[in-house]
């Protein structure tokens, strides 16, 4: 099954690290991504910029609404996002807990839905 | 009835819960498998009377619920979906068919229990799927109307089917982690049924028997030494039900029960489960519990209980569960092996915890502490809070009681 793995944090607490604890991190990242490839686990997946250069784009009565920031204010923002293949639940969780920033922020574990078939 | 009838309704409450866990492994869907599990029975009945019982009536209904759900399987839109099921050769071995049937039941226990479940969605699927109660028997044990709780399992069901929770045991390496969990919700089944005031429930259910049943079977089937600990602690509070209430369903205390009211028979189970699990290491939390309350039932008169021994216990628990609920009931063991004076300061200590600012029991035991040091007017206040806050009818008439009690002294 494939599964998306949403990693969320607050972004203040990687604005508090050091250069060198945010060097660490992203090797950690790199490695566990390698790690993932290796085993057939890792489909895609990309880490994103901050949340303050994002853009929610909405269309309404064909209007296209473009604002500032994301969709909701949470405590905590979206990061980056992992496409898994994994063989049920139990096994996405396992890889989802050894994502790093899995030890301070938190990783949403969702199954992948396919469209329907094109008519 | 006749005796047929009587022999498969024997069959049913015997091989159901066995027969529709290795359907669910074999048919993958909870639905199906219960559906199927219906229509074997169903032709068991016509098949039976005609030619008479096969030798194996759960492996004969195994084989005629996985033909009846691949049917459904095959007539059905999502047939591509579930292919890989029906290319499976068909269950036929009896051999192996007890180890299967443990093995199932296992799996079904610990997919009820999965952490990516809610709580209460947990619960109700255990008594559901393991213990075979229907969605209204379940209902009237948990306080819930039936419809909402059909809604929980429906929603439960298909979060199990659609976010790929697996049918099986955990890894030994997982184990440590998931176990915990399944205790945790066999543990809450069995207060539900400990904790409730009679008369309230419509069917006759009752939730502490099943969990003890689930618990043994978990024991037979795991044996490590929490799920020992767990039974032991269920069947040592369980031996004193009868000597929990008067006949007007007043609460009486530990203290003030008639001990030979105790059930002799199940605190002796519970001595036995408990010295297997002491003889497993490392001692897990469900196994202290259970020793404190062995401590208890050791003794012939609350005034004789060995209180040194409970705080030690104490101690030990809270080193490894930090929790306010076990400060509290650490402070009150201090409190009757030392002074009332004790246990009050370290309450003082814990007040401040935004816990106990809703908890009726953290006032209840203060309350009780403060009228032991005789410190009349400070007890009278704090039962007024623990009455402020209590929501289960017997332990309000408990509180009232005692304040009327201290009303009269001063």
């Amino acid at each position: 099954m494939k599964y998306v793995a949403l990693v969320y944090y607050q972004e203040s607490i990687i604005n508090a690290m050091t250069e060198q604890e945010w060097h660490d991190l992203n090797q950690e990242c790199i490695a566990g991504v390698e790690r993932l490839a290796q085993q057939g686990n890792f489909i895609t997946g990309q880490p994103l910029q901050p949340v303050e250069t994002a853009t929610t784009v909405r269309v309404r009565e064909d209007e296209v609404l473009v604002s500032d920031g994301p969709f909701a204010e949470t405590k905590e923002q979206l990061a980056g996002f992992y496409l898994l293949e994994a063989r049920d639940l139990n096994e996405a969780l396992q890889l989802a807990s050894r994502i790093p920033p899995a030890r301070f922020g938190s990783i949403e574990v969702r199954p992948a839905r396919e469209l329907p078939p094109k008519d | 009835m006749t005796t047929d009838d009587q022999w498969i309704e024997q069959i049913y409450q015997q091989h159901s819960r066995r027969v529709l866990a290795t359907l669910i492994r074999l048919l993958g869907d909870f639905t199906l498998a219960e559906e199927a599990m219906q229509e074997a029975f169903t032709s068991a009945v016509r098949q039976w009377r005609q030619e008479g019982f096969p030798d194996n009536p759960s492996a004969w209904l195994i084989r005629a619920g996985h033909r009846r759900g691949i049917d459904h399987i095959r007539r059905s839109q999502t047939a591509q979906h579930y292919s890989h099921l029906i290319d499976q050769p068909e269950e036929t071995g009896t051999s192996a068919i007890g180890q299967t049937f443990d093995d199932d039941q296992l799996r079904l226990l610990f997919t009820c229990c999965h952490p990516a479940l809610p709580l209460d969605a947990r619960v109700a699927l255990t008594l559901r799927e393991m213990c075979g109660l229907t969605t209204e028997q379940v209902a009237s044990g948990l306080l819930q109307k039936p419809a909402t709780l059909a809604q929980r399992i429906v929603r439960a069901k298909r979060k199990i089917r659609d976010a790929g929770i697996p049918y099986e045991v955990p890894e030994a390496k997982e184990l440590p982690e998931r176990l915990p969990g399944v205790l945790r919700v066999i543990y809450l089944v069995f207060n539900e049924g400990y904790s409730r005031s009679d008369g309230e429930q419509i069917f006759d259910v009752h939730l502490s028997a099943e969990a003890i049943r689930l618990a043994e079977v978990l024991a037979r089937l795991l044996p490590e030494g929490e799920v020992f600990g767990l039974l032991a602690l269920m069947q040592l509070q369980n031996s004193r039900q009868n000597a929990r209430q008067d006949n007007e369903g007043n609460l009486i205390t530990l203290e003030d029960q008639d001990r030979s009211l105790w059930d002799q028979a199940s605190i002796d189970s519970g001595f036995r489960w408990l010295e297997a699990a002491l003889a497993r290491t490392p001692t897990g939390p469900y196994t202290l519990q259970a020793s404190i309350a062995a401590v208890h039932a050791e003794a012939p008169k609350a005034s004789e209980t060995n209180w040194a021994r409970i705080v030690r216990l104490y101690n030990a628990l809270y080193q490894q569960q930090p929790s306010p609920v076990i400060a509290l009931n650490r402070a009150v063991a201090i409190a009757m092996r030392d002074t009332p004076a004790d246990g009050l300061q370290l309450l003082e200590e814990l007040m401040s915890h935004k816990a106990f600012a809703g908890y009726h029991l953290f006032h209840a035991a203060r309350a009780d502490l403060q009228r032991r040091a005789g410190n009349l007017e400070e007890a009278r206040q704090s039962y007024e809070r623990a009455l402020g806050l209590v929501s289960q009818g017997p332990e309000r008439r408990f509180l009232e009681r005692r304040l009327t009690e201290l009303e009269k002294f001063s």
